[in-house]
C-alpha cells in the first residue's frame, strides 16, 4: 500500500534523527545545549509516532506505532542515509539537523495543504517545529563557522562530509509519487529552490561554501542504507525484542 | 542529601555575636534571606555547597537515566525518558543559577566537580542495569528527592526555596512516572516482574543511604537546622520515606529487601533492618561503582565542548567588533 509506505519513510526519517539526537543527552557542550538537543529530539520523535499511528490505521492490520518501529529490520527501514549519519561532533550534528529542517520546513508548510486530514494536522505544528530548529541550529553553523580557525575547519569537514546526502532529500520514490499524486504529501523535487535559500543565507554568514556534490549517495528509500543505521536499531530495538509480546 | 558534600566542611563564621543574633532574629522570624542581604559567612558558604552540590547531582543524575534514553522499549517510553533527562538538566541550570546569586559562577563550580573537589549524591555512582531501572530511580531516587525538597521550598534562603518549589512539582511528576514504569513491569511477563524485583533489591537500601547518616552521627545538622537552611532531621526524613513507599511496594507484589522490616504500631511507622554504612562511606568517599565512570563522562563532555564554547565567544566578540565599527 503506497500511502503507507510513504509514510512510514517521513516516520522513519523523523524517528530515526530524533533517535541520534537523543545521543547526546548529557554529553552536550554546554548545559543549554543539554537542554536544547532533547527538545529538537523530542520534536522528531513525536512526530515520528504520529505518522507511524496514522500509517498503522491506514494498512489496516493492526500494526501499532511500537510494532512499526521496534520489529522492522535494517532493510525494511525507508529513511533517507542524512538522518542515520552518526554524530560526530558538534558541527557534524548541527549541520544534519540544519540540512533536515531546512527541507521539512518547506516541506511541511506545503503538507498544509494535503488531501489526508492527519498529515495537515502534523503540518500545522511540525512546521513551526522546523522553523525553530532552522534558528537554532542554523545560528550554531553561523558561529562554528566563523568562529575559531578550528570550529570553521571542523564546519568544512562537516559540509564535505554530509553535502553527498543531500540530493536524496529531494527524490520520491515511486511510493512517495503516488502519494504526491493523491494530494497526500508534497512534491519532494519542488522544495529545492526553498532550501537552496536558506542553506545560501546561512552559509554566506557562516563563511561556508556549498560544494557540487561529486557523487550523491542514495539508497535510504530502498532501504540500502549505511553500515551504522543496523547498529542504531540493534541498540534501539533491543530490549522491545528480547521480551516477544510484553507491555511497557 | 545534598549536603553530602558538607561532611568535613568547615562551618566556622567569624562575625560579631550582635550580627548573628540581629541574623537569627530574621531566620526565627521566617523571613526569606536574599542575595543581597547581609549573611554570615558559614551561612553563604553552606549554601553555596549545599545548592551547588544540589545542581552537580541533577547535572550527573543526567548520566544513570540516560544511559537508557536509546534502549527505551517503546515510543511513549521513550519519549517521557528524554523528556525527564531534560528535566534533570533544568533543574540543574535553575539551581547554578540560585548559587550564582550567593557569587560564584557556574564554570567555578563545574570546575570543582570535574576536578573532584565538590561532591554529587552518591546514588548516582550505582549502575543502571536494566529498563526496570527507569522505574525505580524514578519511583524511590526521585522519590526520596522530593522528601528532601519539599521542606526545602521552606528554605530561609529565597532563590534556593523558589527554585525548589517549581523542581519538586516536576519531580513528583517524575515520581509517578517511575512508580508506573514499575506498575506496568509488576503486572507484566514473570521475566517483566523479575526484571522490577531485581532493581528492587539493588536500589532499595542506596535509596535509604540518600539520606545521610543517622543523626546521632551528623555533624551538620544543628547549624543548618538552627538557619533553617534544613526543617527536618535525616532519621526523620528517612522514616517518612519508608512509611510512604512501604505501601506502595506492596499494591505492586513486590518484596522489600529487608526482612527486619515491621510495622511498629507504637511509634505509628515502620522498624526497619541495619543499614550498611561502610557501603555508605565507601560511596561518599568516591568509591562507588560508578564513580570513575560518571566524572570521566563529564569531563569528556567539557573537554570535547571546549572548542564549541569558545567558538561561540570568538563568535560573538567579532559580532560586537563588527557593530562598533559600523557604527
Amino acid at each position: 500500500m503506497a500511502v503507507f509506505e510513504a509514510l512510514l519513510e517521513l516516520a522513519d526519517d523523523h524517528l530515526i534523527l530524533g533517535h541520534r539526537v537523543s545521543e547526546w543527552c548529557g554529553h552536550a557542550p554546554m548545559l543549554e545545549e543539554d537542554l536544547a538537543l532533547p527538545n529538537m529530539g523530542l520534536d522528531l520523535i513525536g512526530t515520528a509516532r504520529t505518522l507511524y499511528d496514522h500509517a498503522g490505521k491506514l494498512e489496516g492490520k493492526g500494526q501499532s506505532e511500537d510494532d512499526l518501529a521496534y520489529l522492522r529490520d535494517e532493510r525494511e527501514y525507508r529513511n533517507c542515509l542524512l538522518v542515520e549519519r552518526p554524530n560526530e561532533d558538534f558541527a557534524h550534528t548541527m549541520l544534519r539537523q540544519f540540512y533536515f529542517a531546512a527541507f521539512m520546513r518547506p516541506y511541511w508548510l506545503a503538507a498544509l495543504n494535503s488531501t489526508d486530514e492527519v498529515v495537515r494536522g502534523v503540518a500545522g505544528k511540525a512546521e513551526k517545529e522546523m522553523a525553530y530548529h532552522i534558528r537554532h541550529a542554523g545560528e550554531w553553523v553561523i558561529r562554528m563557522g566563523d568562529g575559531t580557525a578550528e570550529s570553521a575547519a571542523r564546519m568544512r569537514e562537516a559540509v564535505d562530509a554530509l553535502h553527498i546526502y543531500v540530493d536524496e532529500l529531494f527524490d520520491s520514490s515511486d511510493v512517495a509519487q503516488e502519494a504526491e499524486a493523491a494530494g497526500i504529501l508534497p512534491v519532494r523535487a519542488a522544495l529545492r529552490a526553498d532550501w537552496d535559500k536558506t542553506v545560501e543565507q546561512v552559509f554566506a554568514e557562516a563563511l561556508l561554501e556549498q560544494p557540487q556534490a561529486a557523487f550523491a549517495q542514495r539508497g535510504g528509500r530502498q532501504g540500502i542504507h549505511n553500515e551504522t543505521l543496523g547498529h542504531l536499531l540493534a541498540e534501539m530495538q533491543v530490549v522491545h525484542r528480547a521480551h516477544p509480546g510484553a507491555r511497557w | 542529601m545534598y549536603s553530602q558534600g558538607l561532611i568535613g566542611a568547615d562551618g566556622r563564621t567569624e562575625e560579631t555575636p550582635e550580627f548573628l543574633e540581629r541574623f537569627q532574629r530574621r531566620i526565627d522570624a521566617e523571613e526569606k534571606i536574599e542575595p543581597k542581604d547581609e549573611m554570615p559567612e558559614g551561612y553563604r558558604r553552606t549554601l553555596v555547597r549545599q545548592i551547588g552540590q544540589h545542581a552537580h547531582s541533577e547535572i550527573v543524575g543526567m548520566l544513570p537515566e540516560g544511559n537508557w534514553i536509546t534502549r527505551a522499549p517503546s515510543l511513549r517510553r521513550k519519549a517521557a525518558l528524554l523528556a525527564k533527562v531534560q528535566d534533570e538538566g533544568g533543574h540543574g541550570l535553575y539551581l547554578y543559577s540560585a548559587a550564582e546569586t550567593l557569587g560564584v559562577s557556574r564554570e567555578e563550580m563545574t570546575e570543582e566537580l570535574l576536578s573532584g573537589k565538590a561532591k554529587y549524591s552518591s546514588i548516582f555512582n550505582y549502575p543502571t542495569l536494566s529498563w526496570a531501572d527507569m522505574g525505580t530511580v524514578g519511583w524511590l531516587v526521585d522519590g526520596a528527592a522530593i522528601m528532601n525538597q519539599i521542606p526545602l521550598c521552606r528554605c530561609s534562603f529565597g532563590p534556593y526555596a523558589r527554585a525548589m518549589i517549581r523542581v519538586c512539582k516536576e519531580e513528583s511528576f517524575h515520581q509517578r512516572q517511575g512508580y508506573e514504569i514499575v506498575m506496568t513491569l509488576a503486572q507484566g511477563t514473570p521475566a517483566q516482574k523479575a526484571m522490577a524485583q531485581d532493581s528492587l533489591n539493588r536500589w532499595w537500601w542506596p535509596s535509604l543511604m540518600m539520606f545521610g547518616p543517622h543523626d546521632a552521627d551528623s555533624q551538620h545538622s544543628d547549624q543548618s537546622m538552627a538557619w533553617k537552611i534544613k526543617r527536618f532531621t535525616n532519621d526523620e526524613l528517612r522514616q517518612k520515606f519508608i512509611d510512604a513507599t512501604v505501601p506502595q511496594a506492596e499494591y505492586l507484589g513486590l518484596t522489600i529487601p529487608d526482612p527486619d522490616l515491621k510495622w511498629n504500631e507504637a511509634k505509628g511507622g515502620y522498624d526497619h533492618g541495619p543499614i550498611d554504612w561502610d557501603e555508605f562511606w565507601r560511596v561518599v568517599k568516591g568509591h562507588g561503582p560508578m564513580a570513575k565512570d560518571r566524572i570521566k563522562a563529564r569531563k569528556k563532555a567539557w573537554d570535547d565542548g571546549a572548542w564549541v564554547r569558545e567558538a561561540a565567544l570568538a563568535h560573538a566578540e567579532k559580532r560586537r567588533a563588527r557593530k562598533i565599527a559600523a557604527e
